[in-house]
């Protein structure tokens, strides 16, 4: 099995393809309209977030008793795509699947750039967001310490040690190819750039042996953290005593969700990003196959996930419950029901043929389908549920004013921001991974 | 293994480069059988074997990953209990000390801890960050993050003698050997 069609051996093709780019970007052009956008958006993000700040949360739609509204929808649906970026990194890491060397970079970055915006939301959506650190545990001469059976609590740490641990596992996955540009880099401020956060990486092997140890293990640990986090954010929602937000398979279910929309995302942004880079030989549509198979998958058991939630319904019996349910069928927000039912897994089944997951185009639009489905599932599960409980006098519906628009845009324009950049000035796939993998096809065939 | 400290001009060791991971290897394996012991090899990517070779038994990196996931388990449990039994706060007589509740507070702390402790560690035993190294003079070298492979006999092994590793490397096929001096510290 070949990883890529580049010439077996050709360490330094490899090398010069990648590391090249952010040292001599090639379609600077495109770039910059890129870029463009990306900043306008960005411009929303901090006009949004200044007259929040200036008049309050009451800018928003939010109400009692939707009192999270688009901000924490939005949030779930950011950490959600995050996740996929862990999972097919380390995941594949560990099963020793060479062919996520081509994705794992880049995917990785997805996941820190989503789970900054998804960090932002909840702190944007605090009534006096200056004092968000009082959700941290320390002392202070209130002695007031967090309530820690809070699944409010838990979300602190989860996403904390999340942000935290994605950060340093993308880390130290991309010293080597710092390495690498700094030996290339020939303009100065390239040089100190890389220079200093290649961290003098000289590839010794004692280095890549005590790499190797911590990479693995981190690998191994960032799995059951994934599980833990979307679960926890699950558990936001199911402490709290509602019709609709009750059933058991909610954990599974959140966690699936997320792969599905994350690995949807990783299609849409491995597609753009060959075709925009000329990295066709490094993510072949054999990789595009491979994502296709991924997004299938868990799309299909997020479908079970939908229907665990009419069969726990159904079977349970409580007349709330089905109250709720058929609400979600039939009313004011059936658009975001059925949004995510036709988005989510009717495109989907296209990737059941081959030479539609091996289609870049069909392959990208699927992905921004079902990631447009997440959307409408994630802002259903919230919306509906909140704004009818079992107080007939306290129903009352919720719609997103301007301002919770306009800052959705801003975040999309953060986290393009972002990405943009790193594309422009980091290597986005793994050269020295690659190299490995070609290397050990090398001595396999060889013996 | 400690590689040689000395003042500028002094040798700091002989470097071979070698094209091939394969010739790497077989020169690493010939320079232990040798007698050679303070020796380290430069390649692009890991070798699998490589550090083997080298008699490299080093597994303090996962040791201190393990210390770091038990303290965080211990600090995230012992918060939690802490802060629940120094400041009390009964709802409906519900057990202070309210185990299951804690678990994800504790596992992401472990978390936490273990990856923060064994990178921190991964990072201290390999002597980084070190932005200037006596081999960065080499002009070749910056290879080794491409395509090229090099080998080292350090100066402070106990069989050091200029001329005989450099025959010694010679012999190994290399394409080329060369002198690596001590440089001034950077100023």
């Amino acid at each position: 099995m070949n990883v890529t069609s580049t010439r077996p051996g050709d360490y330094a093709g490899i090398t010069h393809e990648i590391v090249e780019v952010p040292l001599h970007y090639p379609g600077r052009r495109a770039w910059w309209a890129c870029f463009g956008v990306a900043l306008l958006l960005l411009l929303s993000f901090f006009v949004s977030v200044g007259w929040l700040f200036w008049y309050g949360v009451g800018v928003w739609g939010n109400n009692i008793p939707v009192g999270w509204g688009l901000a924490i929808s939005n949030y779930i649906w950011f950490i959600g795509i995050g996740h996929a970026g862990t999972l097919i990194s380390a995941m594949l890491l560990l099963l020793q699947q060479h062919w996520r060397n081509s994705l794992n970079r880049f995917a990785e970055a997805m996941t820190l750039f989503a789970v900054i915006c998804g960090g932002l939301y909840p702190l944007v959506h605090l009534g006096r967001p200056w004092l968000f650190y009082w959700v941290a545990p320390y002392p202070n001469t209130m002695t007031l310490w967090p309530q820690f059976r809070s699944p409010i609590t838990w979300d602190f740490f989860a996403v904390l040690t999340y942000l935290t641990v994605s950060i340093l596992f993308w880390y130290i996955g991309i010293i080597p190819d710092l390495a690498a540009a700094r030996d290339r880099a020939r303009k100065r401020r390239y040089q100190v750039f890389f220079g200093l956060t290649a961290l003098g990486w000289r590839g010794s092997a004692r280095h890549w042996a005590r790499w190797r140890q911590i990479y693995v293990v981190t690998a191994a640990i960032a799995v059951p953290l994934v599980v833990s986090v979307h679960s926890e954010i699950s558990m936001i929602f199911a402490a709290g005593p509602i019709p609709g937000w009750t059933s058991t398979v909610f954990p599974p279910y959140f966690v699936l969700g997320a792969a599905f929309s994350g690995f949807a995302v990783v299609s849409m942004i491995a597609v753009v990003l060959r075709h925009a880079l000329g990295f066709e030989n490094l993510v072949t549509p054999r990789h595009l196959d491979l994502l296709g198979k991924l997004t299938l998958a868990t799309g299909l058991m997020t479908g079970y996930g939908y229907w665990a939630e009419v069969f726990d319904t159904l079977y349970g019996g409580d007349h709330q419950e089905f109250g709720t349910m058929l609400d979600r069928l039939t009313g004011a927000y059936a658009w975001s029901y059925w949004g995510a039912i036709v988005l989510n897994f009717l495109p989907l089944q296209l990737l059941w043929w081959r030479s539609m997951r091996r289609n870049p185009l069909v392959l990208f639009l699927i992905g921004l389908s079902a990631s447009v489905g997440m959307w409408c599932e994630r802002y259903m599960l919230l919306t509906t549920t909140l704004y009818r409980d079992y107080l007939v006098s306290s129903w009352r519906e919720f719609h997103p004013s301007f301002w919770e628009w306009s800052l959705y845009a801003g975040m999309l324009g953060v986290f393009l921001t972002l990405f943009l950049l790193f594309v422009r000035f980091l290597p986005t796939i793994s050269s020295f991974e690659i190299k490995e993998a070609m290397f050990e096809e090398r001595e396999a065939h060889h013996a | 293994m400690r590689e040689p400290v000395s003042s500028p001009d002094e040798v700091f060791g002989v470097l071979a480069e070698f094209d091939r991971a394969e010739r790497l290897l077989e020169g690493a394996r010939r320079a232990r059988a040798a007698g050679y012991t303070r020796l380290d090899a430069y390649s692009p990517f890991p070798i699998e074997g490589l550090a083997e070779i080298l008699e490299f038994s080093d597994r303090r990196v996962a040791w201190f990953t393990l210390i770091g996931g038990v303290v965080g388990a211990i600090v995230g449990f012992g918060m939690q209990a802490y802060a629940n039994l120094a400041f009390p706060l009964d709802v409906g007589n519900r057990p202070l000390v309210a185990t299951p509740a804690f678990m994800l507070i504790t596992f992401e702390l472990t978390v936490l801890f273990a990856v923060l402790s064994g990178i921190g560690a991964m990072l201290a035993l390999n002597h980084l960050p070190r932005l200037h190294h006596p081999l960065f003079e080499i002009d070749e070298f910056r290879l080794a993050s491409a395509d090229k492979f090099f080998l080292v006999i350090f100066s402070n092994d106990a069989h050091f003698s200029r001329d005989r590793v450099a025959e010694l490397l010679g012999s190994f096929d290399p394409i080329r050997v060369r002198l690596v001096r001590h440089t001034e510290p950077p100023k």
